[in-house]
C-alpha cells in the first residue's frame, strides 16, 4: 500500500496540512509545555518541517528511482542499479525539547521511504503528546500509521515487539537501552544523542557579534536544545571582554528583566528545574542566576572560572546556563575538547580561518559550525547526526530517505550469453583464469592529487 | 539531551557511569591485564588515532599499496592456507580471495582523493557567502570481525575501507580457518604500521574480552546469532555496527528459461566453494514440471563441471571442520537424493547433491544450508513462490530465473533483500559499484566500493560563516516580532516546486 509514490505524496501533503491546520495548537501546545515563544516554535516546529517536507516533496522522484551503476567488462549487457526499498515497520521515538519537529521530521523520510511507521512522543510535553495523539490519525492513513503515549513502562513493552527500524531521539543512557534492544532482533538504528557541545573563542573575533550568536544559541528554547554550545572555552583576556558583551546581548534580547519578556521560555519539568538549578553553583555567576520555582524560570545566566571538576561541567546542560571554562591557547582548548565525549556539535569563533579551520581538523563531533551556532542544521543539504557517545546516524533532507529505505544491489542479467559466463565453470584451467581476470579487473590508474 | 526518563533496569549509578567510560577519544586504561587482555593494544591505537598518523591521504595510500603487496607476495601461501583450511580450489581461491580483493584495493586507490574531499552542498539564501560542506572524518578505532569461508576477502575489503577512512584497525580473523588465521596473524602485520594496525588471534573466550573495550566502530561478518550478540556488546558502547550475516537465500526458476543455463549458473553459485558462500543460493523454487527438466540439466552440469566422480576433481571443495560436516551431513536426511548424497567423513567430502520433494518442514529447510547440498521446494507458480519467500526471514540476496523479464522485475518488485539478481547466481556482489549488505535477519549496513569508505567515515555537516555581516542575522534574534519573522521565512524557507513523476 505504501509503495507507490502517489500514496506517499498524499500522506507527506496531510502532513503539510496537519502543520498549518493546526499551527495555532501547536503554538499554544509548545508554550503550555516550556513557555516555547511562538517565534521559535512557529521557527522550529513549523517553518523547519515545512522546508524538509518541501525538499522530500520536490525530490521524491529522483530519491525513489533506481540508481544505475558502473559495469565492468562482463556486464556491458546486463543492467545494475540500486532499488530502494522501505524497511517496513519503523518506530520513532522524539523527546520533549522540539515535540513536533523531532517526530515529524524523521517521519517524513519514513514515509517518503515506503513505510509505515508508529510514533512515540514524548510523555514529557504532555499538552503536544496529547495534540499529537488526537488529531495525528486523523490526517494520515491508520492503516499505516500510529501514534502510542505513554512513559518509561509502555516504551518498554513496544520495543518488545520487531521494528524493522528504530529512529529515537534522546539521551546517551536511554540510548543505550534502545539499541540494546534493538539488538535483540537485529534492527537497525538511528540514535540523535547529546553531548557536551564546545564553543572556542579565539582571541581574535569580533566580541560583539560572538556575544550575541553564542547568547542565540544557547538561551534558544531557554536551553533545551540537542546543539545548543554547552560552554564556552577561551583565555581569560577574551573572557573578560566577552562578559560585558554577553551582558548586552541578554539586555537586547530580553530587556532588563528577562522574566517579563515574550521572548524567553521556561523548563519543561520540576525535575528538569532542580537538575539546573543545582548547576548554579558552578564558577561564579557572572550574569544571571535568578530562578523562579513556580515559574520554572531560570534567568539567561553566564558561569565564569568554571572549572571541569564542577557540576556543570559533568552533564550536558541543556538549561540557560552558560559556563566558562578558561584556558591558555587553542591548542589546550582542542585538548580539553578531545579528552571528552565526541559532542553533537563543536564551534568555534575565530576572525582567522585558519583557526576555524584546525579546530575542525583537530576534532570529532557529529557536525561543525564556525562563526555562528545552531544554524548548520538548519540546512536540510548537510547530514545531521552524532558520533561516538553523541549518537549514530544521520538525516534532515535526502539523508532521511536515505536513512530509511535499503539500498539494494541489483543485477539483471541475460538468460543468454552463456559463452560470456564459460570461463568461470570448473573444470578449473590458467587460460579460464587469464580470461576472467582479463575481463573482471580493476586496474590501478595513474595517482591522483589532493585538489 | 539530560537523562528525563532512567528506564527502572538501569540503576542510577550506570546511568552516570557510562559518560565517564566512553571518556572522549581516550580508552578506559584503569584495567589490569588480566582483567582486559586488550586494553592495552585499544589504548595504544586510539593513542595513534589521535596523534592524526592516519589523516593524511599518503599515508592510507601507503597502507593501502602494502596491503596490494601482501596479496602479490603472499598469494601462493594464501592459497596453500586456503586450501588446507576447506580444500579451496586455487582458481576460486585466486578469484575470491586475491582478484576480488585487488579490484577493491584498485577502485579506492584510484577514487580516494575524490571520496576524501569535502563535499560542498547547496546552501539558502541567507547562507550564500558562508561555506557549506560535508567533511569525511574517521571514526577511529575499528574492529573488523571475519569469518572463515572467504578467509582473506572477508577481512580485507572491509580493512581497505577502514584504512581509506583514516582509522586505526584491528583485525580478528576466523579461529576456525587456522591455517588462514595463522598466516594473517604472522605475516600482515609486517605489511603495515604496527602503531595503527594490529590482528588478534583466538576463539569466543578471546572476542568476548576484546568486546568488552571500545571501539569506535565494528564490522562483523558471520551468523545471526552471533551478530546479536555483537550488537548488544556493541550498544553498551553506542558503537556503530555493519552486520553482513545470512539467510536462506531463495532462487525461484518460472517455467519459462534457457534450462541448461538455468542449470549451469545455479549449479556454479551453489557449489562454489563446496557451497560455503553466504550468498549461495540456498534452495530452489520451481513447479514440479520445471524440476522435472532442471535434474537432468543439474545432473550435466555437475557432471561437466566435476567429472562422474567429483571426489577426484581438483576443482571441488571441503566442509571446513567436522562440526560443520555433521551439520550438513544431518541435512541429507530431508526429501529424497536426487543428485550426489555421497560422503567421506575422514575427508569431510561430501559430493554435490540436490534434494528433491523437500518439506518446507524438513531439517533442510530450517536452517542456512551453507553446504553443497540444494534442495528443491516444489510450488504451484510466482505466486506462491513469492507468498514462500516473504513468509521468511529475509534474505541476503533473491535469485529469480526467467526469460520473461516481467518475471524477474515481479520478484524483485514483491520480496525484499540483501540484494538482488536475476538470471545468475554470485555475480552481483563482484560489482564494485553496487553496496553489498543485509536487510532483517540477514544484516545491517552495507559495504563494497566507494560504500565500504563511507561505512567507516563520519559524514560531518559543517558550515563555515562569517565572523562579520551581522546585520544579516539581525532578523532571528529577540526582541520576536511578526516583521523579523517574515525575514527569516523568506531567506530560509524551502518552497514547494510543481509535482514531478516517476519516470
Amino acid at each position: 500500500k505504501t509503495r507507490p509514490m502517489e500514496y506517499r505524496v498524499a500522506q507527506l501533503e496531510a502532513l503539510g496540512r496537519f502543520l498549518d491546520d493546526k499551527k495555532q495548537e501547536i503554538l499554544e501546545a509548545t508554550e503550555l509545555d516550556m513557555g516555547k515563544p511562538s517565534f521559535e516554535a512557529f521557527f522550529s516546529e513549523i517553518l523547519l518541517c515545512k522546508n524538509e517536507l518541501n525538499v522530500t516533496l520536490n525530490n521524491l522522484c529522483q530519491w525513489m528511482k533506481d540508481e544505475h551503476v558502473d559495469k565492468n567488462l562482463v556486464m556491458q549487457l546486463d543492467s545494475a542499479f540500486i532499488r530502494k526499498d522501505p524497511y517496513g515497520v519503523v518506530l520513532i521515538i522524539a523527546p520533549w525539547n522540539y515535540p513536533i519537529h523531532l517526530f515529524l521530521v524523521p517521519l517524513i523520510g519514513a514515509i517518503a521511504a515506503g513505510n509505515c511507521a508508529i510514533i512515540k512522543p514524548s510523555e514529557i510535553s504532555k499538552n503536544t503528546e496529547r495534540l499529537i495523539a488526537e488529531t495525528l490519525s486523523c490526517y494520515l492513513d491508520s492503516d499505516c500509521f500510529a501514534v502510542v503515549t505513554g512513559g518509561v513502562p509502555e516504551t518498554t513493552r513496544l520495543l518488545e515487539n520487531k521494528f524493522d527500524y528504530i529512529f529515537f531521539t534522546g539521551s546517551p543512557p536511554v540510548g543505550r537501552i534502545i539499541m540494546t534492544a534493538a539488538a535483540k532482533h537485529l534492527t537497525p538504528v538511528t540514535l540523535e544523542l547529546g553531548g557536551k557541545n564546545p564553543c572556542y573563542v579565539s582571541d581574535t573575533c569580533d566580541v560583539t557579534n560572538v556575544a550575541r550568536r553564542v547568547a542565540w544559541g544557547r538561551f534558544f528554547n531557554a536551553g533545551q536544545t540537542c546543539i545548543a554550545p554547552d560552554y564556552l572555552l577561551c583565555t581569560i583576556e577574551m573572557q573578560e571582554k566577552l562578559m560585558p558583551a554577553l551582558r548586552e546581548a541578554i539586555t537586547e534580547f530580553f530587556g532588563p528583566n528577562p522574566r517579563e519578556s515574550p521572548d524567553f521560555g521556561r523548563i519543561v519539568s520540576d525535575k528538569q528545574f532542580q537538575r539546573l538549578r543545582a548547576l548554579l553553583g558552578s564558577g561564579r555567576v557572572a550574569i544571571g542566576g535568578q530562578t523562579d520555582e513556580a515559574e520554572r524560570y531560570i534567568a539567561p545566566t553566564v558561569l565564569a572560572d568554571v572549572l571541569p571538576s564542577d557540576p556543570a561541567m559533568q552533564e550536558e546542560v541543556f538549561g540557560p546556563i552558560l559556563p566558562i571554562v578558561v584556558i591558555a591557547n587553542m591548542d589546550e582548548a582542542i585538548d580539553f575538547i578531545n579528552a571528552r565525549p565526541r559532542p553533537l556539535a563543536v564551534y568555534a569563533f575565530s576572525c582567522d580561518s585558519k583557526i576555524v579551520n584546525q579546530v575542525l581538523e583537530r576534532t570529532s563531533s557529529g557536525g561543525f559550525c564556525g562563526n555562528d551556532t545552531l544554524m548548520h542544521a538548519s540546512l536540510t543539504s548537510l547530514p545531521f547526526g552524532g558520533i561516538g557517545n553523541s549518537g549514530l546516524g544521520k538525516y534532515h533532507g535526502k539523508f532521511t530517505f536515505d536513512t530509511f529505505s535499503h539500498h539494494r544491489g541489483c543485477l539483471h542479467r541475460n538468460m543468454g550469453l552463456e559463452a560470456l559466463n564459460a570461463p568461470r565453470y570448473p573444470p578449473y584451467t590458467q587460460q579460464k583464469l587469464g580470461l576472467l581476470t582479463s575481463a573482471f579487473e580493476v586496474k590501478r590508474r595513474g595517482t591522483c592529487t589532493l585538489l
